[in-house]
């Protein structure tokens, strides 16, 4: 997403108990939540500059992050205190964290101007604000030890929470000028570390996280226990659109265990003293639904609506040169259509959530990526102010841009408000499959054209699919262009002389859609990097050189395809049945990302993965090893979506149901995945989604160069089996 | 009433003899460490060890667990292989969010305790019921290597 400029305020505040409480505050963030009118102008018209987040120096010389950021596996419980500590000058294991309250006024994070984790943009949004907060409480830590000691602050230094007088090797601890720091002006300006001086940023630093991972002890939403709590397992309408026509409310009832049925119009939920209870009160309902408008429609349908949308023209998100006729004066015209289907995001933890609403209040317990609209929601349906809203959160069982939807905690306060205790709702993973905000069905028409030569002279990408920003982040939502579903398109890095990238703007209300693991880029990433391979084999040349020719502007695109080339044997002779594929990633997280993909296809045409090999320039590394993390997890979450996954429709229902019919990777399935970095202090990119988002295209030209198949159509492994050449 | 000896203790439940073993430690002892994935036994989110053997404890009845003995992440650090596995977790960084890997620590620490020296093919058997949509898989191999490559465990694979 867009970055916007931003100058940091840091202010003292009081803090209890004596210690040296800091906060930074953001000039500049757009607010999400105003009119488009005021987001026209960012900067310029945002609502105060009030902070954002919190160190907090305790007496004891505990020092405290209250992080704005939630932990769903990336890693940022790990990296947001090592870009602190960093400038504090103490070890990251030496940060505690708190989870931040629900407050887009002090935790926004300062691309989104609200509170949330998503985007692969916490340490991008966060590189400067964080360090900045570190060095100014520093340096206030240092001037508090010279004012004790009478000395110049330059004299003095501060490492792992201690402050010394070098001359004298006079020592305080950071506990012990906490009370003095804070009665110090806060200083102008600070001057941050130059990165050669960086001793915990770049470095494999261990996740904070790992040892309550491994015992049980970590919490997530679904582990919440109350006292009188009951546990609710519900049913939506399996049909978007369509509401309870009836149920067996006394079968139910008669389930040992069940205490309460809760009947919404689109909804039914059964309480009961476990999820056992609940589970088998929710079948003996037998719920009879009116299904309403969507009763009849199947997968084909939507794509036949996208197909007919994609014969008009759309938005334009980039022009350059004169595509028509340059198209129309080519040697010759390569044209395609591609297809990526709905997808599931089928977190780990089904989506929970856990509500008591009382006559002065509510209370919320769960696990989301946007907190300030866990809270907003629960405040709409009880009608409660925000500040009589409290939201616990907790560590997130997988994100995946799932839980930046609130559709769970709205759906948990409207049951939790028909009863007189704290109630967990938990989907089964029935419910959490089929009611998904899903990935969109996208429809993309690609045409190029080439000179005598080969190369290409023309590139025109239409993308037909919802605009998910005008509903999410309307403010970002600017002259019509979803810069999420273009992401990936308008960035386009090989030089061509005439290029057009439009977006025909389409919704479907047969399903809600929503983000997923990158979204936009996921599919056009497929597109883009299968179509230029169609046009490296139109004009006959090698993948990699077809591209590397192209990307004279972009040194760093060519470092890491030249580098994943190099590191999968790009080149050498296969076996007959293997082939290897090549994809390249740029878009608007800022990181390069090269992937060369080895697959074998064998007679009953699956397709067997022998490695994966990354090449990623993510510009400033925070840490390496959670980095690499990064790309392995979004290779094997874009492995699964490759080959296999897929939402269907039918009668207006999604097909899918578990973890048997709605496929993903386990580890007999996985291939050796190598991860390179290209070291170097580049702004921050983001690296969350990216190998999600390169692995499709690098697996379809990986079958293309195995067999001959040219897959225009996700999922590649049905497309396979029923393809023709 | 069901009487079930989890981690080396005994409880007396009073729950129907058909309630999955998922539930009686999440919802009625409030041992949360043991996660609810799919409720068909088919991602080993669930995974305990009765009487030493990996099972899916969202598909086990309380009444099939009466009598035998339950060992759940809780108290898995105990064990020689559960406390090797740990510490090759740890030490390999493999968690990313972390909901899955109980189960995968369950099954690894069954498989260790039975096969001090397993080979791909080992793991990929007896760790393919586990799945991890954070993609942790490579990980999960090396640690149950490293794990493997101190002394050995013990149980019926181990070697001199």
């Amino acid at each position: 997403m867009t970055t916007v400029s931003r100058r940091e305020f840091v202010t003292v505040l009081a803090a209890a108990g004596g210690g040296l409480l800091l906060g930074y505050r953001v000039e500049g963030g757009q607010r999400a939540a105003s009119t488009a009118a005021t987001a026209s102008t960012p900067g310029a018209t945002s609502p105060g500059f009030a902070p954002n987040g919190f160190i907090r120096v305790g007496p004891d010389g505990g020092i405290t992050l209250i992080m704005p950021q939630v932990e769903m596996g990336q890693g940022t419980y790990t990296s947001m205190p090592m870009l602190l500590a960093e400038e504090l000058e103490v070890a990251p294991d030496q940060v505690r964290l708190e989870h931040a309250p629900p407050d887009d006024k002090r935790y926004a994070n300062p691309f989104f101007g609200e509170q949330m984790t998503g985007a692969s943009s916490s340490v991008r949004a966060f590189y400067e604000p964080l360090r900045r907060a570190g060095a100014t409480a520093r340096a206030m830590l240092v001037a508090a030890a010279a004012t004790s000691w009478n000395v110049d602050p330059a004299s003095c230094r501060a490492q792992k929470g201690v402050v010394t007088h070098t001359p004298t090797g006079r020592t305080l601890t950071y506990g012990a000028l906490a009370a003095k720091a804070a009665a110090l002006p806060v200083p102008d300006k600070v001057t941050l570390k130059d990165p050669k001086d960086f001793t915990v940023i770049g470095t494999p630093a261990k996740r904070l996280d790992t040892p309550s991972k491994v015992n049980g002890t970590a919490q997530y939403g679904i582990d919440v226990r109350l006292p009188g709590m009951l546990i609710a397992t519900v049913a939506a309408s399996p049909v978007l659109g369509g509401k309870v026509a009836g149920i067996d409310e006394q079968k139910a009832k008669a389930v040992p265990g069940v205490r309460q049925i809760v009947r919404l119009d689109d909804a039914v939920a059964v309480l009961a003293d476990h999820m056992w209870a609940a589970k088998q009160g929710l079948a003996a309902l037998a719920i009879r639904w009116d299904d309403g408008p969507n009763a009849q429609l199947s997968t084909a349908d939507v794509v036949q609506g996208l197909a007919k949308a994609s014969e008009t023209a759309g938005v334009t998100a980039r022009k350059d040169g004169d595509p028509v006729s340059a198209l129309a004066g080519a040697a010759k015209k390569v044209e395609a259509v591609y297809e990526s289907p709905f997808l599931a995001h089928v977190t780990m933890e089904p989506m929970n959530c856990t509500v008591h609403v009382r006559k002065d209040g509510c209370e919320v317990w769960t696990g989301s990526q946007v907190l300030s609209r866990a809270q907003a929601a629960a405040a709409e349906v009880t009608g409660f102010p925000l500040e009589k809203v409290i939201v616990h959160n907790h560590l997130l069982g997988g994100g995946f841009g799932r839980r930046l939807e609130v559709d769970y905690v709205t759906q948990a306060v409207r049951i939790a408000k028909q009863v007189d205790a704290p109630v967990k709702v938990v989907w089964t993973r029935e419910e959490d499959v089929q009611h998904d905000v899903y990935r969109p069905y996208y429809y993309d028409r690609m045409a190029a054209g080439l000179d005598l030569r080969g190369t290409p002279v023309a590139w025109t990408h239409r993308i037909v699919g919802p605009a998910i920003v005008a509903r999410y982040l309307p403010p970002f939502f600017k002259d019509g262009i979803d810069i999420d579903a273009v992401d990936g398109a308008v960035q386009l890095l090989y030089d061509i002389p005439a290029i057009q990238v439009e977006h025909v703007r389409h919704e479907e209300p047969v399903l809600n859609t929503g983000f997923w693991r990158g979204v936009g880029v996921t599919h056009n990433n497929f597109v883009i990097e299968s179509f230029i391979d169609e046009l490296a084999a139109a004009s006959r040349q090698d993948p990699v050189a077809f591209r590397r020719a192209l990307l004279g502007k972009s040194p760093r695109a060519v470092a890491v395809l030249d580098l994943a080339a190099k590191e999968a044997g790009w080149g050498k002779p296969v076996p007959r049945g293997r082939g290897r594929g090549v994809a390249l990633l740029y878009n608007s997280w800022g990181t390069y990302l090269a992937q060369v993909a080895e697959i074998e296809v064998s007679g009953s045409s699956d397709v067997r993965i022998h490695r994966i090999v990354c090449a990623v320039d993510c510009g400033q590394v925070v840490n390496p090893d959670i980095v690499k993390a990064q790309i392995e997890s979004g290779v094997v979450y874009g492995v699964s979506a490759a080959l296999w996954g897929e939402v269907t429709l039918k009668d207006g229902r999604v097909e899918q149901s578990n973890f048997h019919n709605y496929r993903v990777l386990r580890i007999n399935e996985t291939p050796p995945i190598a991860v390179h970095l290209v070291r170097n202090s580049e702004a921050p990119g983001g690296i969350g989604e990216p190998g999600t988002a390169v692995t499709a295209a690098a697996l379809g030209n990986a079958i293309y160069a195995a067999t001959g198949k040219r897959l225009r159509k996700l999922p590649l492994q049905p497309g396979l089996a029923s393809s023709t050449r | 009433m069901v009487t079930l000896k989890i981690n080396g203790k005994l409880h007396q439940l009073d729950v129907p003899a058909d309630m999955p073993v998922l539930w009686a430690l999440r919802d009625v002892l409030g041992m949360t460490g043991t996660k609810f994935g799919c409720g068909m036994a088919l991602c080993g989110a669930c995974t305990v060890q009765l009487e030493g053997q990996a099972i899916r404890s969202c598909v086990t009845p309380v009444s099939a667990a009466a009598g035998k003995t339950i060992t759940t992440i809780e108290a898995i650090g105990d064990t020689p292989a559960g406390k090797k596995a740990q510490e090759a977790w740890i030490a390999l960084d493999v968690p990313q969010c972390g909901y899955c890997q109980s189960g995968q620590i369950m099954s690894a620490s069954a498989l260790l305790a039975s096969n001090a020296h397993p080979t791909d093919a080992d793991i990929d058997a007896a760790m393919a019921g586990n799945i991890c949509r954070c993609g942790t898989y490579g990980r999960v191999r090396a640690a149950i290597k490293q794990a493997a490559q101190g002394a050995p465990i013990g149980g019926k694979g181990a070697r001199p």
